[in-house]
This record gives C-alpha cells, structure tokens and sequence, in this order.
C-alpha cells in the first residue's frame, strides 16, 4: 500500500557484502520516499552507504557477493525485487535511469560519442539510421554541447570532463524516465560547468515531471537544488526533512556537524573552521546503537551504544534516529 | 620581498601530429602569469578545468622547464636551474598533488614514503628518520602505528594527511597545493584545511594554495589570482574580490557558486560553453565568445594587460567589461 505521491518507497533496506572478512552490512535499515516530480537530496561521509543504496534500488549490485538482506523498494507500488531479468532490462532506462559518479565507468572508451548514444536509443525504440541521428543531435543540443554533428564523430577522451558528464546525462535521458538518480553527477567538476548541469537537471525535471534523487556531499548543491534531505551516517538515516527545515534546524548532532564545516564565502578567512573530530568508524566494527557516540563529543550511556534509537517523526515531515545524546 | 616570484611565465606544449609526431601546434596552458607570493602568505589560484593551475604549479616547482619568463625565489632566479643546482631549493619548495593517490607509492609503506625526503637530501641517521617520521605523522594527526602501512588502507581524507606529511618534513618555506581538498567530503575538509592553517601558524609557511572551490579558497587565501586560459585576469585581496569582483569572468565564476541556504536560492546566471581551447586560442578577450558581450570585438588586436585599479587590486582592463 504505497501512496500515490511517492514514486520510490525504500523501506528498512539492508544490504550486506559478503567479503574475504566475514558479512559487513553496508545499508542497515534505510527508508526514505522519493516524491513525484521532487528532488530527494541523499547526503552523508564518504563510505556511509549512498552509493550502495543507489545500486540496491537499480538491481546493480555486483554479483554475487553483494545482495539485499531485507527490505522492500516499490516503484509505483511495484516490488523492485520481484522484477524478472527481463522485465528489469525494460524498466531501465524508461522507468528509472541512473547516472554514475565517475562518467568514464559508464562510457565505453573504444566507442564513438555517436555509436553509444545510437545503442541507448535503440534499446527500447525502434528507429531508422536518420532518425538515430536526428533525436542524438537533438539531445546533445540538449545537454548544450555545442557543434553537436561534430562531437557524434568523437571518442570520449577527446571531450572535456564536463562535455563527458553531459553525454552520460544525455544518455540517461534518452528515454524521458519518470526517476534518475544522479550520484555525485558533479562533483569532479568545477563551479561553472557545475551550475551548467544543475541548471539541466532542473529544466528537464520541469519539462518532463521526472523526479530526482540526487547524491551528493556538496551541501551547496543540495541547497539549491533540493526539495527533502535524507542524512545518512554509517549505513543508517540519521535525520530527514524538508531542504528549508534541514539548514534552519538541524536536530541530529551529526546533521548539525555537519552543516557546520562549511566553509562559508561570508567566513573570515584564515579562521579556523569547524570541523567533526575523527572518522567514520570502520564498517566492521559498528555498534547497534548510535554510531555517531564516539565523534559527537558527548558522553553516551551503554544503554545507547547497544539499543537501536527509534527514528521518530518529531515535527510534520521532519524525522530523526532519536538517540537520546545526539538529539538534545 | 617576496619569497616567490613569478615573472610573465610561459609554459608551451608541443601538440604533435601527423605520421612524423612533428610539433604542429603549441598548446598555451600557461601564457604570460606574473604573481608573487610573500613569507607567511597564501595566494589562491582559482579558474575552470583546463586553465592552467596544474601546470603553472609544476612550472614554479620546476618539475617542467619553463618555456619564458622569470622564476625568482628568495631573490635568486631559478628559471634556468640545473636539477643538481635546484637540489637546494628542492627542500625549500614543495608540492601537494592534487590526487593522493597517484602521488603515493602504492608498494611502499607510509614510513618509506616519509624518510624518502630526508634520505635524497642525505640528512639524519636512521635512528634520527625514524623519530623525524613519528614527529611528522603526530604533526597531521595520525597514530604513529600508521608508519608500517600502506596508503591503500587509508581514508582519502587520511591519505592527504600522508602526503601534506610528505611536503612538510624537510620544513620548507612554500608549499604548493594543488586541489589538496577538492575529493573529499566537507566533514573530512575542513579538518585537513584547519590541519594547513595551523601549520603555517606554526612554521611560518606560505602557500599557494590551487582549487576550483571559490569558498574554500576564499576562506584559505590572504590574496587570491583568477586564471583564465593560461593568463591571470583578476587578483586581489579575498574580501576585496568576493566584495567588489571587476572582471566579467570573475563574477560568473562568484555566480555560479552554490550557496549553502535555501532561503538564498537564486536564479543562476549561467556561464555557457567550455573554456576554449588553448590550442587555437581565440584573438582578443578570451572570455568574449562565451560572455557574448556586444562590444568584445572591441578586444580583438588589443594586447590585455593587468592594471591595478585600486591599492593591491588589478585587473584585465579590456574595453567593455571593466567600467
Ligand atoms: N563491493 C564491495 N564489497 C565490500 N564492501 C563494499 C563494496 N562496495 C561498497 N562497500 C562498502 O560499503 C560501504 C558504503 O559504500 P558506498 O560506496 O555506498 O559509500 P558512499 O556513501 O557512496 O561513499 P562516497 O561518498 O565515498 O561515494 C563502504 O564502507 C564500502 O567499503
Ligand atoms: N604535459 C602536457 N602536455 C601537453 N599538454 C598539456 C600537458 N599538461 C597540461 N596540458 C594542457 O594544458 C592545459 C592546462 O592543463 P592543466 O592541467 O594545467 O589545467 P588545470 O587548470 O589544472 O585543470 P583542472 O582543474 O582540470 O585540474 C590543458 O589544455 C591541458 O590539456
Ligand atoms: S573584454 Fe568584453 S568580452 Fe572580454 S570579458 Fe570584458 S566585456 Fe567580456
Ligand atoms: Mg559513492
Ligand atoms: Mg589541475
């Protein structure tokens, strides 16, 4: 029984690895609903299990030793988990399609910009050799690649890193899906060609009512583009809320940190800047209660390293993991 | 006087073709760069993918010979240098690459990593490397259990610290960073940044400090310089550029930056198109095409140089966008 405005439902996924070591559950319990037409932001340390969750909703997880250990993910009602191979070969790209973090592990090398494009269209749409050329012009004017015809020609190390980013943008859109999920589309770009994507992103969303999750740790980013913040930390959602009410009040103590290490443009420069003492404890050796205990600076009870702090709706749509310590 | 200083500095690749690899291009990655940074001070470099920030700062480092132009640093001119006269000079001058994990031996542990400065300058005993390696690792935080690893079993964030370590140990007077915290997550950044600030609190370093980040140069920076296909086109005092930028490029670039608060959304004024191509670069303002200003062509045949504007601020003076 999903309602009708979320388009994704993740509820309770665990996702496990089994490893030389032993089983380390990477996702552990995490739910979160993306909203029709909206953007869901997904932040969090680098490790804490974005990535992962992405591939869990996409069935890409490398096989066979990672795999979903419970929980469900519906799309539009339907169990994702119960799709045939086939059925999952047409859902990709028309249902929901994905971008990756690093462009070159999604274009092939040895292939002409044209020939890929060419592949994804055909994929799920019969077309003569003109209309191919006609709709992947169409999209590289698109993405705003200029001298499209010329570019059709080339292979991808004879783009810039934007120009690539912007194919497998392309690409991803071939087929107008209803959800993309985006992890990091911008991070190993700089500031101009960034706003460039974003910029794209949001007009496409507009244009065709997709709706977006978005995986980043630029919190900038998430600002601006952002409807509803999902915080991760070490598998788990510590903390979700509308984009407004996140930054204004931040209630989970990782959240707060967090939002202070910025460095703001307005800072004095030179001043030291907040930060979050430590690291992220290795995936191994989390404990079942709050895993934000030993950075938080605050002193945690055992009773709340070893029990699970419920997640709570503490004020309309603003949810948090209440461990006592950290949400004061 | 400056530490270092940075006169017109050229730097040209060849771009080879053909059956015969003849050189039938240059490319111009950095073309004409005059700075100078002081004792204590960090000057930003900031400009799009593809400026030219990674070769200026191995041009000054002098892993590249420089194609013109005039390096100085500590007064004596080290453009023409031979490696074994720039030995010297070498503890002196440092660099902090811009992927950690490509400039760190993968086979050798962080200890060998470590000593490797000391031993190519023939200092200490081994009993005095093996010290000078647990002062360093404690200096950037990191347990000195750390020495009998290797760096594929660090965080990125970690493995940074290994390689401001590195630049450090021979106590030099600058360190060139390029890009030392554009991978890693704000949480982990800002403690590597904090890690910097302290460190030339504490040695008197200067730096220069490379990044694509506006924010986190801003907050690191006494001064920062903008780059723009290989040529400086604005530099200034932080406050002073992020308060009162001059040039067309410099505030598209403070344009595009995301700002951290919703409340604060705007629409974005967009800068369209890629740097061009320093190959073939376009005459005149170099910014014209993309900024489609109505009298760029005005540029065209102009030679553009920096001229200083107010009292430390200079800027490109080009014909219609610096009123
Ligand atoms: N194939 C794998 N085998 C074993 N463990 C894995 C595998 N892939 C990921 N992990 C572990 O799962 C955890 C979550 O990884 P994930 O890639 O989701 O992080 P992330 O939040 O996307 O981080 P980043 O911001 O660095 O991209 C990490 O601890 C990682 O080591
Ligand atoms: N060794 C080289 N041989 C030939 N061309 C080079 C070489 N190194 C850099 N270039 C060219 O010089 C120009 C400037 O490159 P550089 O790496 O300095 O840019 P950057 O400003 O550091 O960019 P990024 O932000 O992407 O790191 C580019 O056009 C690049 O292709
Ligand atoms: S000279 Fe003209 S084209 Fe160039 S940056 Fe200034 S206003 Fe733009
Ligand atoms: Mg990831
Ligand atoms: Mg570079």
């Amino acid at each position: 029984m999903s309602a009708p405005e979320n388009i994704l439902e993740v509820k309770d996924l665990v996702t496990v690895f089994d490893t030389d070591a032993g089983r380390v559950t990477a996702v552990d319990g995490v739910r979160f609903e993306v909203k029709r037409g909206k953007t869901l932001g997904l932040v969090g340390e680098s490790g804490c299990g974005k990535s992962v969750t992405a591939f869990s909703i996409n069935r890409l997880l490398p096989q066979p030793h990672g795999k979903i250990a419970g929980g469900s993910i519906s799309f539009e009602g339907r169990n994702l988990a119960e799709l045939s191979v086939e059925e999952l070969r047409k859902f990709r790209g028309r249902e929901i399609s994905m971008i990756f973090q690093e462009p070159m592990t999604a274009l092939n090398p040895v292939q002409t910009v044209g020939k890929q494009l060419a592949e994804a269209i055909l994929l799920h749409q019969k077309s003569s050799s003109r209309e191919i050329l006609q709709r992947s012009i169409e999209l590289l004017t698109k993405v705003r690649i200029p001298s499209p015809e010329v570019r059709l020609q080339e292979y991808p190390h004879q783009l810039s890193g934007g120009m690539r980013q912007r194919v497998m943008i392309a690409m991803a859109l071939v087929h107008k899906p209803k959800l993309l999920i985006a992890d990091e589309p911008t991070t190993a770009l700089d500031v101009t060609v960034q706003a460039q994507i974003l910029d794209l992103i949001n007009s496409l969303q507009t244009e065709m009512g997709m709706s977006v999750l978005l995986i980043t740790h630029d919190l900038g980013v998430i600002a601006e583009t952002c409807d509803e913040v999902v915080v991760m930390y070490a598998g788990r959602v510590v903390e979700r809320a509308p984009v407004a009410e996140i930054f204004s009040s931040p209630r989970h103590a990782y959240t707060q940190g967090l939002l202070q290490s910025i460095p703001k443009i307005e800072s004095v420069p030179k001043s030291r800047l907040k930060a979050i003492p430590g690291s992220v404890p290795p995936i191994e050796t989390l404990l079942p209660g709050c895993r934000f205990a030993e950075r938080s600076g605050r002193p945690h009870l055992p009773e709340h390293l070893n029990q699970r702090p419920p997640f709570i709706e503490i004020s309309p749509q603003h949810w948090v993991e209440q461990c006592p310590v950290c949400v004061a | 006087m400056s530490l270092l200083n940075v006169e017109n500095l050229k730097m040209h690749f060849p771009v080879r073709g053909g059956i015969l690899m003849r050189a039938l291009k240059t490319c111009k990655a950095v073309d004409g760069v005059s700075i100078s940074v002081s004792q204590g001070e960090t000057l930003g470099l900031v400009g799009e993918s593809g400026c030219g920030k990674t070769t200026l700062g191995k041009a000054i480092v002098r892993l590249y010979q420089p194609t013109d132009g005039k390096l100085q640093f500590e007064g004596q001119d080290i453009t023409h240098s031979s490696q074994r006269a720039l030995r010297p000079i070498r503890r002196d001058i440092q660099m902090i690459f811009q992927d950690p994990a490509e400039s760190l031996n993968p086979r050798l542990t962080v200890r060998d990593i470590l000593e490797e400065p000391f031993l190519v300058q023939k200092q200490g005993t081994t009993a005095e490397r093996r010290q000078w390696v647990g002062e360093l690792l404690d200096k950037v935080g990191l347990a000195s259990t750390a020495a009998d690893r290797f760096p594929f079993e660090f965080s990125g964030g970690q493995r940074q610290r290994i390689g401001i370590a590195r630049a450090i140990a021979l106590k030099p007077k600058l360190i060139v960073c390029d890009e030392p915290v554009s991978a890693l997550d704000v949480s982990v950044q800002s403690q590597v940044l904090n890690l910097m600030l302290d460190l030339q609190r504490e040695m008197g370093l200067s730096y220069l400090f490379i990044a694509h980040g506006l924010s986190v140069v801003k907050h690191m920076s006494d001064r920062v310089a903008v780059m723009y296909l290989g040529k400086i086109v604005e530099l200034a005092p932080s406050e002073e550029l992020y308060h009162n930028p001059r040039h067309a490029y410099t505030k598209a670039l403070l344009d595009a930056i995301p700002v951290p608060d919703p409340s604060k959304r705007r629409a974005r004024r967009l800068l369209s198109g890629d740097v061009p191509s320093p190959i073939d670069p376009p005459k005149g303002c170099a910014f014209g095409h993309r900024m489609k200003h109505p009298k760029w062509e005005q540029s065209v045949g102009m030679e553009l140089k920096l001229e200083e504007i107010s009292p430390g601020h200079w800027v490109q003076k080009c014909p219609c966008c610096v009123d």
